[in-house]
């Protein structure tokens, strides 16, 4: 595999405030990948920086091992897809298209046919020559999507390009993105702060926060051994439960729990004796008889959701834990107010520190 | 329930409105009507004619005032083209460079000469032109022209560019294309009833001032504001109000255009 995008040390301030603080990055050819963090985390900040809208306080950005920090936003063989796409309003589709190629000087008639090509492609073709304001919200997403595909760039960047589209055609547009992905070969970096969306398109991502890199890697390892709190938490649901460490021996944890049950736990992202959070996401957690059980508490709340069910127990120590159970068997579903215990998938529990 | 506040319920609405419609507008008419007179008198109607029209066209001091009209029109057309390609300059560098120190001051001296008051501007021209000797004539006329017209032609430029999002130029340079060509190709169309809307202010501007022109102008030249004073101290003669009509009739013709273009602007952002 090659390196497509080498982000090296790459640090942004504007004044006091540090937009980006250090980020190092690899991302590889024909890779789809995704920078996922609340707003504010420095991603879009990130993604502009490769596009060329941002100056760097500090670091370098190779593409394909040539550093191109240097080189203006025109220069640079990198397309993007706006978050609003900004699509030029006195342009017809067709003329939006081809705007790349136009600039790259091809001949006129391998513009008109590229543009027809890629018209096709996003299924616009009879639309060449409306004006991007008698589209839908969906097709002019497409639009700036075969606007930045066009010119076909080694690199598309996407700044949430989904978050203006409702949910259902959200969920099409998912599968279309990676499709075209999939087909042209080029690599995609893609911003999102939706987690769900993160999860069901990549092939990695990046978690971010507050300008910090927190966590590379594949959605599963992202979503089952996140390395901190902070990625335990943005992603998915999950139960902190405080627990205390008492000893670490090969890789192995012993924790007590609130209630004083000690549970061994050998998934963890460097742990060391003392305070401690054991995160276990809610559909790892089943509920039984109280005896024996490693946690107790009271069901205080259930909640509809439709394929689940979601109950949430108060436990003695004041916390709480959320427990989602399959709406299938109704018979394990608990009454509000009554006592259940709780058990742990240990080798699903993730043992993390501050 | 209560109507909300509505100023046409108010006792008086209506007749103050009459009356200052009627101050505004009754000494306008009145000229456009008394061009059409066939009598010799500026007061006593004689009946209905297109004489002083003639007169404006073919009599004695046509020569005059044909000549004081071309200077007027190309003054106009030459400053309101200088002044509206500095106004987008100027528009560019207050909303497309980011925040910069001074760009309250900056957008303050860019549209002071709206506040200081015409006379004051033709002294201080005068004075300038004379201080570092130019020569007063065509030259100076134009460039005090330029400069009082950058302000009305920067107003509608700049609002037209405040409500372009910067991110069409980023999406353009995005796509090879180089700043100047994004400005072109993308930010200039975009806001091109701004700029319309601000050359037509600017030539109308131009083509009615009569202070500034009259102070830097020189002997021997004359613009139609200046030449309609000049002879309108020897005494009105009705030829002065068929002019008058006639450059009423342009400058209303040009605010329409301005106010059509800019508005049509607005409806497709």
């Amino acid at each position: 595999m090659n390196t497509a995008v080498e982000i090296e040390n790459v640090t942004k301030r504007y004044g006091d405030v540090v937009a980006l603080s250090s980020v190092s990055l690899a991302i590889e050819d024909n890779e789809f990948f995704t920078l996922l963090g609340p707003s504010g985390c420095g991603k879009t900040t990130l993604l502009r920086s490769i596009a060329g809208f941002e100056q760097l306080s500090q670091g370098d950005i190779k593409l394909f091992g040539d550093s191109i920090v240097d080189l203006p936003p025109n220069k640079r063989p990198v397309n993007t897809v706006f978050q609003h796409y900004a699509l030029f309003p006195h342009l017809t589709v067709a003329d939006n298209v081809g705007f790349g190629l136009q600039r790259q000087r091809l001949p006129s008639h391998e513009i008109a046919s590229r543009v027809a090509d890629i018209l096709e492609m996003v299924q616009l073709g009879s639309y060449a020559d409306r004006l991007p304001s008698m589209l839908s919200g969906g097709q002019q997403q497409r639009v700036a999507l075969a606007r930045a595909l066009a010119p076909r760039p080694r690199l598309l960047l996407l700044d949430e390009p989904l978050s203006a589209l409702d949910l259902k055609l959200r969920q099409d547009v998912r599968v279309e993105l990676q499709q075209i992905q999939h087909d042209t070969g080029i690599t995609f970096i893609f911003v999102t702060h939706d987690q769900e969306e993160a999860l069901t398109m990549s092939d990695r991502i990046a978690v971010m926060s507050e300008g910090v890199l927190q966590q590379v890697g594949t959605p599963r390892q992202i979503y089952e051994a996140p390395d901190n709190r902070f990625v335990a938490d943005f992603i998915g649901d999950t139960n902190l439960i405080d627990v205390q460490v008492t000893q670490v021996l090969d890789q192995c944890a012993t924790c007590v729990l609130p209630g004083g049950a000690s549970i061994a736990c050998n998934n963890m992202a460097g742990a060391s004796v003392g305070a401690g959070h054991l995160s276990v996401r809610p559909e790892r957690v089943t509920l039984g008889p109280v005896d024996g059980s490693a946690l107790q508490g009271e069901v205080s709340r259930l909640t509809y959701l439709g394929t689940d069910i979601h109950v949430t127990v108060a436990l003695s120590d004041g916390g709480k834990m959320d427990v989602r159970v399959q709406n299938s068997d109704s018979a394990a579903i608990p009454q509000p107010g009554s006592t259940i215990g709780l058990y742990l998938d240990i080798a699903a529990a993730r043992l993390l520190v501050d | 329930m209560r109507k909300p506040f509505d100023i046409k319920r108010y006792p008086g609405f209506f007749p103050i409105t009459c009356l200052c419609l009627f101050l505004l507008y009754t000494p306008l008419i009145v000229v456009m009507v008394y061009s059409f007179n066939d009598s010799n008198s500026i007061t006593n109607w004689g009946g209905m004619s297109l004489r002083w029209y003639e007169e404006v066209f073919y009599g004695v001091e046509s020569q005059k005032f044909k000549k004081a009209a071309f200077n007027s029109l190309s003054i106009a057309i030459c400053a309101a083209i200088t002044a509206t390609t500095l106004a987008v300059c100027a528009a560019m560098a207050m909303l497309r460079t980011g925040v910069f120190r001074g760009q309250t001051l900056s957008f303050a001296l860019i549209n002071l000469p709206l506040m200081v008051p015409e006379i004051v501007t033709a002294v201080a021209t005068l004075v300038f032109f004379s201080a570092i000797g130019f020569k007063t004539g065509y030259a100076s006329i134009l460039i005090a022209h330029i400069v009082f017209c950058i302000p009305f032609a920067y107003l509608p430029i700049a609002a037209r560019m405040q409500s372009v999002d910067a991110t069409y130029e980023q999406a353009a340079q995005d796509l090879y294309a180089t700043r100047f060509e994004a400005f072109r190709l993308v930010l200039l169309p975009l806001i091109l009833p701004g700029v319309i809307s601000g050359f037509l202010l600017a030539f109308i501007i131009s083509l009615d001032d009569f202070i500034i022109t009259n102070f830097v102008k020189g002997a021997g030249i004359e613009t139609l504001p200046t030449a309609i004073f000049g002879s309108v101290k020897q005494g009105i003669k009705p030829s002065i109000m068929a002019i008058s009509t006639l450059l009423l009739l342009l400058s209303v013709v040009f605010v329409t255009l301005s106010y059509f273009v800019g508005r049509k602007g607005q409806q497709t952002p």
